[in-house]
Formats: structure tokens, C-alpha cells, sequence
């Protein structure tokens, strides 16, 4: 279980995180949708020790990030999580199937000669195959995604973090990447928080979502329940509609809307 | 923007936040020095990625470092023996000038010159290219780190590597002055030759050598620091590339005065 408490994360005079709370189960899918800039990404690099939050905590089957010390217990920590990247960030100098067994050098035991084929299974369970000897340059935006989620799930972690995983993809290989996430999910039996703003996905895979807006969580429910909200905030993102209380600016030179700094 | 995004800072304050940001700078680096050198004795060294930049640094950049030394021992000879033929009449101690200035001086500075221009340059964009594209984080989430990764072994690669190209650029550059010597002022072998070892002491060379180490530790560390610190995208990948050299140039001159002079302290003159 993931529980985030008061979670505060600023970058410089910018304010990210501004006290987020959030539980995540054992087993389950929290989707998290936001606009861009909104802390997804950073909540999820806060989740995996990336960052390290200004305040609040971060508990995760009993151990607080805050307090990891050892490079064994931050190597026993990492061990739970996979982590796929919005851009997918394969080694550019390494084979597909060097860079799914990567991790396996520093997360695990197992013999470097067991590495080949169990690159082969991990191709296998998210759908590719025979590209094992092939360059990250050498492949198309969808099966990038899917050898970085190969990747992401080679140590048999826990938990996954997926960071927009159908970002840039054309929707029948973003349905694709969503089914791949249900499967694993199946399949594994992991634990998992997937960031995006890709609504159709969220819908998909979601056990439950949170909405997340100016750094701090507005709602979390089960998607169906997200589908009939009355927070115009979360009504807003869900029906992608440029009026509503979510102000974006539409011209760089148009002042700040006054109603930017509410929450509620 | 609009005006209002924040008060606006007169000169002092640029000047402020320049100071500050140079600090911030400095404190990373030393940071990244620090652990550099504390994790090398506390971890297992990846001496597979070490090789490779071995390869890359050493064994790719060897042809432009011998004749860039090749030529500036011929330029030496060109010079002195011109020089000579002014003052004295005949070309005199034309191999002990190429000789003690190439061991002592031009060939440790020209040759981490031109691997910081050419190595140190790759190291920047490369991993400048890893931190815009998320895969340093992705080597913190697979179990290791930059520092670990890519950091040691460039420098491991390095502390190796430019002293063995310093002794080839000697050769090659005494050798380059010993062909104008004898084709333009026709000094035979024996003489060019007797002029470098009947002056030349085992100190000499140390001197020059040891330079090297230090050359090498400043282009390695500060193009990986460079490299892991870049900011933005492609933009940002040119900024730490050209910061990267050019700081490790200026390094290597500033750093040569006083390495020679704390040598000549010790008496390793």
C-alpha cells in the first residue's frame, strides 16, 4: 500500500506539490488526471525517491522515503517499483534486450546467463518479439512504450509507475497500451498509479482516479462515479472543455485570470 | 509574458542571482567530486563501461593527439633552428628545446586540450542528451546512479588514458622535430638525440607526467558534471557541451601554472 500524506514539493519560488494526500490499495489502479504542470509527474518521482518532497510523507508498505539511508535500503526500495517514462528512456547506447535486463544487475541475483531469456518473456508478455538484438533508434513510438514497460516490469517489482504511458501514441495503440496495463495488472498482480490526462485510458484501466489540480487532489473515485461529478473542476477536465473554472491562459500576453489561485 | 509575472530585477539583482546561481553551481560540483571519489572505494567499479571509454577516449583520440603533437614538435625545430641560425650562426641544441618543451609543457597541455575539445565535448552531449531524455532518472530507477554509471568510469577511463597519450605525444613530437631538424638544418640523428638525453633527467618527464593526472581529473569531472546538469533540450545540450569545453580549457591553462608551480616547490623541475 502507497499512502501520501501532505505531500509539498516546490521547485525554486514555484509551488508543485501543495499537501497531497493519497492512498493507493494493494492491487489497485489509481489513475491520476491533471492538466500539464499540475505535480502528476512529480508526485510519481516523489513516490520513487526521484525527488525528495519538501514536506509531508510518503509511506509505502511501512517505509517512509524520507527515511532511507543505506544504499541497501534504497536498493530494497527500488526493487518494489518499475517505472516507465512519458518518453520511454531506453539506453540509446544499449540493445532492447540490454536495456530490459538492466535493472536486473543492481535490483536482483539473478545469474547474468538467465538475463537473455528472460528478456524474451518480458518482450513476450507486452506483446513483441524477435526484436531482442535491436536498437531503441531502430523502433516505432508504440513498441519504444512497450519495450520501456518490458523494462519496467523485468525485476517483478510490486508496484508500477506509469508516467503518461499513452502520450504520443495514435489512439489504436493507445487502446493497446491500455489493455497491455489491464493485462499486467491480471497477469501480476501488481499494485500500480498511472499518470495521464488521456480520459478514454484513465476510464479503461482505472480502479480509481484522482484528480489532481494546482498540487493538491480535488477528488478520487471510482471512474464511474468521476464520470457524473459535480466538481466543475473535475466536469471541466473530463469533458476537455476550455470554459469552466480550470482557467488556462489562451495567449501569452492575456492577464492572469483572477479565479487561478481557487481550489475549490 | 506579461509584465506581471514578477517584480522586475534591476542590475544588481541579475548580478545577485548570478552570484547565487555560480554558488549553487560550485556546491553541486563539489558534491559531484565528493562522491566521485568516496564511492569509487565504496562500490564495485563497472569496469565493462571503464573499457569502453577507455576505447572511446584513449584509442579514438590517439591519431589527432599525435599529430597535433607531431606538428608542434616540427614547429619547435622550425623555430629554434631558425632562432638559432640567428643568434649563433648554426642550428644549435634544436632537440633539447623540442624535447623539454614538449615533455614539460606542450604536450601535456595540447594533448588534454584536444581530448577535453574532443572527449570531454562527446561526454557533455552525451550525457546532456541522457538527463533531457529522462534516462538518468531511469538509471536511479533501475538500481544505480549517474555518478556510479557513467561518472566513475569516465574518470577511472581518463586518469588512465591521457597520461598514455602525453608519453605518445612526446614520442611523436620529438619525432616530428627530429625530421625538420634533419631535413631543414641537416643535424644528424646522433646529435638531435644526444642533445635531448645529455640534458634531459628522469625529472624532467615525471614533471610533465604528473601534470597529466591533474589535467585529467578536470576535463573528466567537469564535462560529466556539465553533462548531468544540463537543463532544457537540445538548447540546453549545446550550453553544457560548449560550457563544458571551454571551462576545461581555461581549467587546464589556469591549473598547468600552479601544478608547475607546486612541482618546482618539491623540486620536480
Amino acid at each position: 500500500m502507497i499512502e501520501a500524506q501532505g505531500v509539498k514539493k516546490s521547485f525554486g519560488p514555484r509551488s508543485i506539490l501543495r499537501g497531497v494526500d493519497l492512498k493507493v490499495e494493494t492491487g489497485e489502479t489509481l489513475v491520476i488526471i491533471g492538466g500539464s504542470g499540475c505535480g502528476k509527474s512529480t508526485f510519481l518521482k516523489c513516490v520513487i525517491g526521484l525527488h525528495h518532497p519538501d514536506e509531508g510523507t510518503i509511506v509505502v508498505d511501512g517505509i517512509n522515503v524520507a527515511e532511507l539511508k543505506t544504499e541497501a535500503e534504497i536498493a530494497d526500495y527500488r526493487r518494489r517499483f518499475g517505472y516507465l517514462f512519458q518518453e520511454g528512456a531506453l539506453f540509446d547506447s544499449m540493445t532492447v534486450w540490454e536495456n530490459i535486463t538492466f535493472g536486473l544487475r543492481y535490483l536482483t541475483d539473478i545469474e547474468p546467463g538467465k538475463y537473455r531469456k528472460i528478456a524474451s518473456d518480458c518482450l513476450a508478455l507486452v506483446g513483441l518479439k524477435d526484436i531482442e538484438d535491436f536498437k531503441p533508434a531502430e523502433l516505432s513510438g508504440g513498441m519504444k512504450k512497450r519495450v520501456a514497460l518490458a523494462r519496467a516490469i523485468a525485476a517483478q517489482p510490486s508496484y508500477i509507475l506509469y508516467d503518461e504511458p499513452t502520450t504520443g501514441l495514435d489512439p489504436i495503440m493507445t487502446d493497446v497500451i491500455s489493455d497491455l496495463i489491464l493485462d499486467l495488472q491480471k497477469q501480476l498482480k501488481v499494485t500500480a498509479i498511472a499518470v495521464t490526462h488521456d480520459m478514454r485510458s484513465a476510464y479503461k484501466v482505472a480502479s480509481r482516479i484522482a484528480m489532481l489540480h494546482e498540487g493538491k487532489v480535488l477528488e478520487v473515485a471510482h471512474p464511474d462515479i468521476i464520470k457524473i461529478s459535480k466538481n466543475p473542476y473535475v466536469r471541466q477536465f473530463v469533458d476537455g472543455k476550455s470554459e469552466g473554472p480550470i482557467k488556462m491562459k489562451l495567449k501569452d500576453f492575456e492577464a492572469e485570470p483572477a479565479a487561478n489561485g481557487a481550489n475549490k | 509574458m506579461s509584465g506581471g509575472n514578477g517584480p522586475s530585477i534591476g542590475i544588481i539583482g541579475h548580478f545577485g542571482r548570478g552570484v547565487l546561481e555560480a554558488a549553487e553551481e560550485t556546491g553541486q560540483f563539489a558534491f559531484l567530486v565528493r562522491s566521485t571519489f568516496g564511492w569509487m572505494t565504496s562500490y564495485r567499479i563497472e569496469w565493462r563501461q571503464t573499457l569502453i571509454q577507455i576505447v572511446r577516449v584513449g584509442v579514438d583520440s590517439l591519431p589527432v593527439t599525435a599529430m597535433t603533437a607531431f606538428f608542434t614538435g616540427m614547429v619547435l625545430a622550425l623555430q629554434t633552428g631558425a632562432s638559432s641560425k640567428h643568434f649563433f650562426n648554426e642550428p644549435l641544441f634544436v632537440g633539447t628545446v623540442v624535447a623539454f618543451s614538449l615533455v614539460m609543457e606542450l604536450a601535456p597541455v595540447m594533448t588534454a586540450i584536444v581530448v577535453a575539445g574532443r572527449a570531454g565535448a562527446a561526454i557533455a552531449a552525451e550525457l546532456g542528451t541522457m538527463k533531457v531524455t529522462e534516462q538518468i532518472d531511469a538509471l536511479y530507477t533501475l538500481g544505480t546512479d549517474p555518478i556510479r554509471y557513467l561518472v566513475i568510469p569516465r574518470f577511472i577511463a581518463f586518469m588512465i588514458v591521457l597520461p598514455l597519450l602525453t608519453v605518445a605525444s612526446d614520442f611523436t613530437g620529438i619525432f616530428g622535430g627530429y625530421l625538420v631538424a634533419h631535413a631543414k638544418y641537416q643535424i644528424p640523428r646522433t646529435v638531435y638525440w644526444h642533445d635531448i638525453v645529455n640534458n634531459m633527467e628522469i625529472r624532467h618527464f615525471v614533471h610533465g607526467f604528473l601534470k597529466t593526472f591533474v589535467f585529467a581529473a578536470v576535463v573528466s569531472l567537469v564535462s560529466c558534471f556539465k553533462g548531468v546538469t544540463t537543463r532544457g533540450g537540445a538548447e540546453g545540450v549545446g550550453k553544457s557541451t560548449t560550457s563544458a569545453v571551454v571551462i576545461s580549457m581555461v581549467l587546464i591553462l589556469v591549473l598547468d601554472y600552479f601544478a608547475t608551480a607546486v612541482l618546482n616547490a618539491f623540486g620536480i623541475t
